[in-house]
């Protein structure tokens, strides 16, 4: 297909390089330069999509991010594909393929226009509320069908194969924006030798002077930017970022940037970074987003070929595209008419500007009439002919308010309807900051109003339009932005930029063109097109009660869509003002939220994906559970073994193997994962009496010790053994997953209230490799290791030696949970893979058995031991685990957690409790966090009485057995309970005591 | 993601290397088996919730590990001041507030 | 029984040596080493307690650094501040030993000296894309102004922590937990890939 739009000389794109794409199925040719938009422009494509409710053809309206009805689906297949882009922002790349998101089964002939044709007046406003809330049973298929109708892109199904990153960093001047304004700001506060960043959401920074015909320093504004890039590009305290869209402004002045580094070479980066999102700290931050023009809400303004009038003027002077060959133009101003000179200069036919105001006699103004082009004043397009394309326009002489038409009404025959309404400032990221926007009446729009940043706006967002004053404006806040950081502006020289002066006329205010009939019956005028929010809509909502803006808004949909209302929301509020009563600045507007274009979930996610998504920890011994067959299990972050299977056993079999192992003969098990805290000072003691609920005054050199440790509520939140290695010196270990959260709590207590206790916390978990054998036989391999004295007498149960393991220097603690005589070795963790292959090849001879976390836990349960947060929940006192033995009663101090223990709710006697189960079936494995009845026979709901905390089949016992906490349990012992099942049936268990296995602990002692 | 002064390190650092700990300023009362349970409930639970300036205790998690307290504004996210453990705030709710 | 005593680094299973043998002529814009088996010891103390400053600077020969992020260095020893009273001395593998005891016998009243030998590594990042690897994975300025030799941070960097010390302008050594080096080491592959990765041993 040829391009029948393009023109042969001019704009910005190379024609040298022609660029083949799809759409929609169909293939066309554009240009490197091009985006999707300007390329179907080029080829005469007027439908690009279908509306949201209505579901009527649309066209593309809009030049940049304010686009609502162009929106893509990208990619050739379910792995690349992107939902959503805009294709006034999508740069062309070659082979392209795109289609349009709404549109079912396609634009041209679509069932649900159908719909909306005969629906439209069964879809006002709140249409979704009122048709589809009731019967909410159908609400479903409903919804199923609105969206396949409406078809707002579809997710990739496939893992995407593309790289994203992150990058942090730091400047004296954030810039957003790369137009007059924000290119002039950069080099002035380069010049003051900033660390300066700027970036721009366009393939090329130039902004408004990429398509401006406007002359700076007597050439054309394409020859500025170059010369004010390469003196930004030369300077190292400058980082620009084109293709990079600031889409959130946070506190403390910190701003996210999506860049995107590849979507115009191609549909995947082929191994370089896609997506990059930047985040950075700015000390002074410049706003210079520019302003979005206003289209004119006027009837059947959504056919395709009504635009922007800024729009056309791109598209002629940026893509030498003209979209059309008959142009109409309505304006409020003069700067619209810009768009008409620009359609006239470019060879084509300009049918007529009408213009709103009664009079204008500014410098364009003069230019048009100059140049022959039809103007009209005092007159409005009010209504729009055709349904796929444009046709013509009807014409009438408005009141000088605009409220209404005088009169008769005539045609004009064209195929192209420019609008402008004038233009609204940018400041969707100051909103982001809190920032309420302030109207100003001198501009007819809001600008950012007063924030906490260290903010400042130049250029268009500041409401300053004249392209000198623009200049300007961003030089002289750029000066300020550095003042305010204190440093010298002395000899700073700001960029020369000399414009033509440009007199203009002054705008009118004018945000719904009226029509002969009233609004409700007038032809539909448009104000928000992507979700068909009309005039009329936002009237009858405003009748029906919804006053403030916001409730308009979710009432009525409007700004709800992927333009999140740029395009719209200014004249919907004006609508809403007027309707009732009210003044636009006390309408106010809705609040603009991050993002201010949709990102990309790649973007977010960055290289923190697969095996970066979270750190996994490895003890030093890890590569020998790999080689050994290990199974693992994630213990917070770090990857333990959780079982040794041989080859060919299940998970059951190499469970029964390791307990019996254990506790027949000797197992081995990797405990390095166990917090370890080194506690030194004269007040290492008293500290760990106010900390520990027991005493650990009279703990000796060379014991060691259980301890529990409760929050200030009275609930156990972490217990290990401490071990006293000098008189001031012990060592600590928690639980593998409260390590880190007990070194935090040892010094906030240290830190916030006992300062004057002499004492010093350090982390040495990663210094220790720590193994435990624990069996009958672990002695004997214990002293195939070393030559030190490691007989119950020399070494008793809980004491502790230092010794020589297998050539190292170690540690030994002579601790127990599984209830069997154990050793736990420690040596640093350089010789911790050493000393365990040592410790394999010695015990080799007992069939020393390798086991896991889940043997552990078994063998651990069967002795009634309990794990903080598998029997615990944080809503278990020393008192609830029948571990009164634990709790210090003639320590002086009002240790943590000792208070509560007295609080009403702690007393009561139906707390739960901790104590055993034992299945009624011996081979029943009742299900961990099973609730609990005591009635069997109640209606549900039942009274739930407890739950199963851990549970398991013991091989060492001949049956199953549990763990769990129940209402009153320990007076209840050898009654029944009940674990209901989902499948309706039961399962009886009897009350018992939590130690299954040794409980008068001889086989540790040993 | 705020930018925080850290009165140890001195200097600013970004939020990741920070925890909030909750309300600055509360301490555990000298002789707790002295109290109510509801004097000691209110050293347990109850917390101030302000709209304006709130004091509160942070820790320098991934940096000096030092726990201090800050003063922030809870609607405009400032953060007037940072000071060490054991010193008072200079900027409070009756003093003039700066952030309107 | 093994006779022999092999001792692995956190990173032994990466095979530097033979990662550095493949990458040894590649033009690459970082550089990795893993400066392993050095001595770590963490000491805590009283900073203005004349007593412990001086005891330390007799025990090791240099000055204790007590302004904030400084460290301080002579020929046996690096000294980092890690917080107003606590420091990471680093020594030569297998002086950790004589260095803790030579701490002891010097210092007196209230103290703490910790072996952290086993528990940590170091890693060097060097190279002139060194920076843009840091600016991927830490929020901190690495700015030459903000972060200057000789200065000593603790960080979050991507998700898990380090303490860094900036001892060129483009080299830096960073202090990473044992069970955390692994972690370290993929993500530095993942930031470092499109600047070429040359591994030192």
């Amino acid at each position: 297909m040829t391009q029948s739009n393009r023109l042969n000389t001019g704009g910005r794109i190379n024609r040298d390089k022609p660029i083949r794409f799809t759409f929609n199925d169909k293939h066309y040719t554009g240009y490197e330069g091009d985006t999707v938009a300007s390329a179907l422009l080029a080829n005469g494509v007027d439908v690009v999509g279908r509306s949201f409710k209505y579901s009527r053809p649309r066209g593309i309206v809009t030049a940049d991010a304010q686009e609502p009805n162009a929106i893509l689906q990208t990619g050739s297949n379910d792995a690349s594909t992107v939902p959503n882009p805009k294709a006034t922002q999508a740069a062309l790349h070659p082979n392209m393929i795109c289609r349009s998101t709404n549109g079912w089964p396609n634009v041209d002939t679509d069932m649900m226009g159908l719909v909306g044709k005969v629906g439209g007046a069964a879809m006002p406003p709140g249409f979704y509320y009122k048709t589809f809330m009731y019967p909410q049973s159908m609400w479903m298929s409903y919804e199923k069908l609105i969206r396949k109708g409406a078809g707002l892109g579809a997710s990739p199904t496939q893992n995407d194969p593309d790289i994203y990153d992150k990058f942090n960093h730091h400047c004296d001047i954030m810039i957003v924006g790369a137009g007059p304004a924000g290119l002039s700001a950069a080099v002035t506060a380069a010049r003051a030798g900033c660390r300066v960043i700027i970036a721009d959401e366009q393939e090329e920074m130039g902004g408004s002077l990429l398509c401006s015909t406007q002359q700076i320093n007597g050439e054309a504004p394409a020859k500025w930017v170059s010369d004010v890039l390469a003196e930004l590009s030369a300077n190292e305290n400058v980082t620009l970022l084109p293709r990079s869209t600031v889409f959130g402004y946070f506190d403390h002045n910190y701003l996210s940037i999506a860049e995107r580094r590849t979507d115009h070479l191609g549909e995947t980066g082929n191994g370089a970074v896609r997506e990059r999102l930047h985040k950075v700290r700015a000390k002074q931050v410049i706003l210079a987003t520019g302003a979005h023009e206003r289209p004119l809400v006027y009837g059947n303004n959504d056919v395709p070929g009504c635009m922007l009038a800024s729009a056309v003027s791109t598209y002629i002077n940026r893509y030498a595209v003209v979209p059309g060959n008959s142009l109409a133009l309505m304006t409020t101003n003069d700067n619209g008419y810009r768009a008409a000179i620009d359609w006239h200069k470019a060879g084509k036919r300009v049918a007529l500007i009408a213009d709103t105001r009664q009079t204008a006699n500014g410098d364009l103004v003069k230019e048009a009439l100059s140049l022959g082009i039809n103007v009209k004043f005092g007159q409005a397009i009010i209504n729009v002919k055709g349904s796929k394309r444009v046709k013509g326009v009807e014409v009438a002489s408005i009141s000088a308010d605009g409220s209404s038409v005088t009169g008769s009404v005539y045609q004009v025959s064209c195929d192209t309807v420019a609008s402008s309404g004038g233009w609204s400032p940018v400041l969707h990221l100051s909103s982001h900051t809190g920032a309420k926007p302030v109207w100003r009446e001198d501009i007819l729009g809001f600008v950012p109003g007063k924030t906490v940043q260290a903010q400042h706006v130049c250029g268009g967002v500041n409401g300053v339009y004249p392209l000198a004053d623009v200049l300007g404006d961003g030089a002289a806040v750029a000066l300020n932005a550095v003042c305010s950081m204190k440093k010298s502006i002395e000899g700073v020289e700001i960029p020369k930029a000399d414009v033509a002066e440009v007199s203009e006329s002054a705008a009118m205010a004018l945000f719904h063109v009226p029509h002969t009939k009233p609004t409700s019956r007038a032809p539909k005028q448009f104000v928000d097109y992507q979700n068909d929010v009309t005039a009329a809509g936002i009237e009858l909502a405003n009748r029906e009660g919804f006053e403030s803006i916001e409730h308009v808004k979710r009432y009525t949909a409007m700004g709800f869509g992927t333009d999140q209302g740029k395009l719209g929301n200014i004249n919907g509020i004006a609508i809403t003002a007027k309707s009732l009563g009210k003044s636009i600045p006390d309408t106010g507007t809705t609040i603009f939220r991050p993002m201010y274009t949709p990102v990309t979930f790649g973007t977010f996610a960055g290289s923190d994906v697969k095996g970066l998504f979270d750190p996994a920890r490895f003890t030093a011994m890890h590569q020998w559970h790999v080689e050994n067959g290990a199974e693992f299990e994630d213990v917070g972050q770090w990857k333990r073994p959780w079982y040794f299977p041989k080859p060919g056993e299940t998970m059951e079999q190499a469970l029964q193997r390791e307990c019996k192992a254990t506790r027949n003969s000797v197992g081995l098990l990797d405990a390095s994962t166990l917090g370890k805290i080194d506690i030194q000072g004269k007040d290492a003691r008293e500290f760990l009496n106010r900390i520990y609920t027991n005493p650990w005054s009279q703990l000796a050199v060379g014991k060691c010790r259980y301890g529990v440790m409760c929050k200030e509520d009275g609930m156990v939140f972490d217990d290990g053994v401490t071990s006293c290695i000098d008189e001031n010196r012990f060592i600590m270990t928690t639980t593998t997953g409260g390590a880190a959260g007990v070194l935090n709590w040892l010094e906030l207590y240290h830190q916030t209230e006992w300062p004057e206790l002499e004492v010093y916390f350090s982390s040495v978990t990663d210094h220790w490799s720590t193994m435990t054998i624990s069996g009958p036989n672990s002695r004997k391999v214990l002293e195939k290791l070393t030559d030190s004295d490691v007989s119950n007498e020399a070494f008793p149960y809980m004491s502790w030696i230092e010794a020589e393991v297998a050539g190292v220097k170690a540690r030994i603690f002579r601790i127990s949970f599984t209830g069997e005589l154990s050793f736990e070795i420690n040596v640093q963790a350089n010789y911790g893979m050493h000393v365990w292959k040592s410790v394999v090849a010695a015990g080799e001879e007992f069939d020393i058995t390798p086991y896991g976390t889940e043997t552990m836990h078994i063998l651990r349960a069967e002795k009634g031991f309990i794990i903080v947060g598998q029997d615990t929940d944080g809503s278990v006192t020393p008192q609830d685990l029948n571990m009164d033995w634990v709790v210090g009663k003639k320590k002086t101090q009002s240790y943590l957690g000792k208070r509560s223990w007295t609080r009403e709710d702690n007393v009561r006697d139906d707390r739960k409790q901790f104590v055993g189960l034992k299945p009624k079936d011996p081979k029943a494995v009742l299900p961990e966090g099973a609730q609990l009845v005591f009635d069997k026979d109640q209606p549900i709901p039942m009274t739930m009485v407890g739950h199963v905390t851990s549970s398991y089949y013991s091989a060492c016992l001949g049956y199953s057995f549990a763990l769990a906490l129940v209402k009153g349990g320990l007076d209840r012992m050898g009654q029944s309970v009940f674990v209901p099942l989902a499948d309706g049936t039961t399962l009886e268990a009897e009350i018992c005591s939590s130690v299954f296995y040794d409980p008068k602990g001889e086989r540790q002692n040993v | 993601m705020f930018e925080i002064y850290c009165p140890y390190c001195e200097e600013h650092r970004e939020e990741e290397e920070f925890h909030p700990v909750g309300e600055a300023h509360i301490q555990r009362p000298v002789d707790p088996e002295a109290l109510s349970d509801e004097e000691w409930a209110h050293y347990l639970f109850y917390r101030k919730n302000p709209r304006g300036l709130h004091h509160e205790m942070w820790v320098h998690a991934t940096g000096c590990r030092k726990f201090f307290n800050m003063t922030r504004h809870t609607v405009t996210y400032q953060i007037m001041e940072t000071y060490k453990m054991g010193e008072q705030p200079s900027v409070t709710e009756g003093a003039k507030d700066d952030a309107k | 029984m093994s006779n022999v005593i092999t001792p692995e680094s956190p990173l032994f299973h990466a095979d530097f040596a033979k990662l550095a043998e493949v990458t040894k002529s590649l033009d690459a814009g970082v550089e990795l080493e893993e400066k392993a088996f050095l001595g770590h010891l963490n000491l805590r103390g009283n900073a203005s307690d004349e007593a412990f400053t001086s005891g330390v600077e007799k025990a090791l020969g240099v000055a204790l650094p007590t302004a904030p992020c400084t460290s301080a260095q002579s020929d046996a020893v690096t000294i980092l501040w890690l917080s107003p009273d606590e420091w990471l001395i680093i020594v030569d593998g297998g002086k950790e030993h004589e260095t803790e005891a030579a701490l002891r016998a010097n210092l007196t009243g209230h103290f703490a000296v910790s072996d952290v030998s086993g528990g940590q590594t170091i890693v060097r990042l060097a190279g002139s894309d060194s920076i843009n690897v840091l600016k991927k994975s830490m929020g901190y300025d690495t700015h030459i102004d903000n972060f200057p030799v000789g200065k000593v941070i603790g960080t979050a960097f991507s998700k898990t922590s380090c303490h860094m010390l900036r001892t060129a302008e483009t080299e830096f050594l960073m202090v990473v937990r044992r069970s955390f080096a692994d972690y370290m080491w993929l993500w530095l592959q993942q930031a470092s890939k499109e600047y070429g990765l040359k591994v030192i041993a």
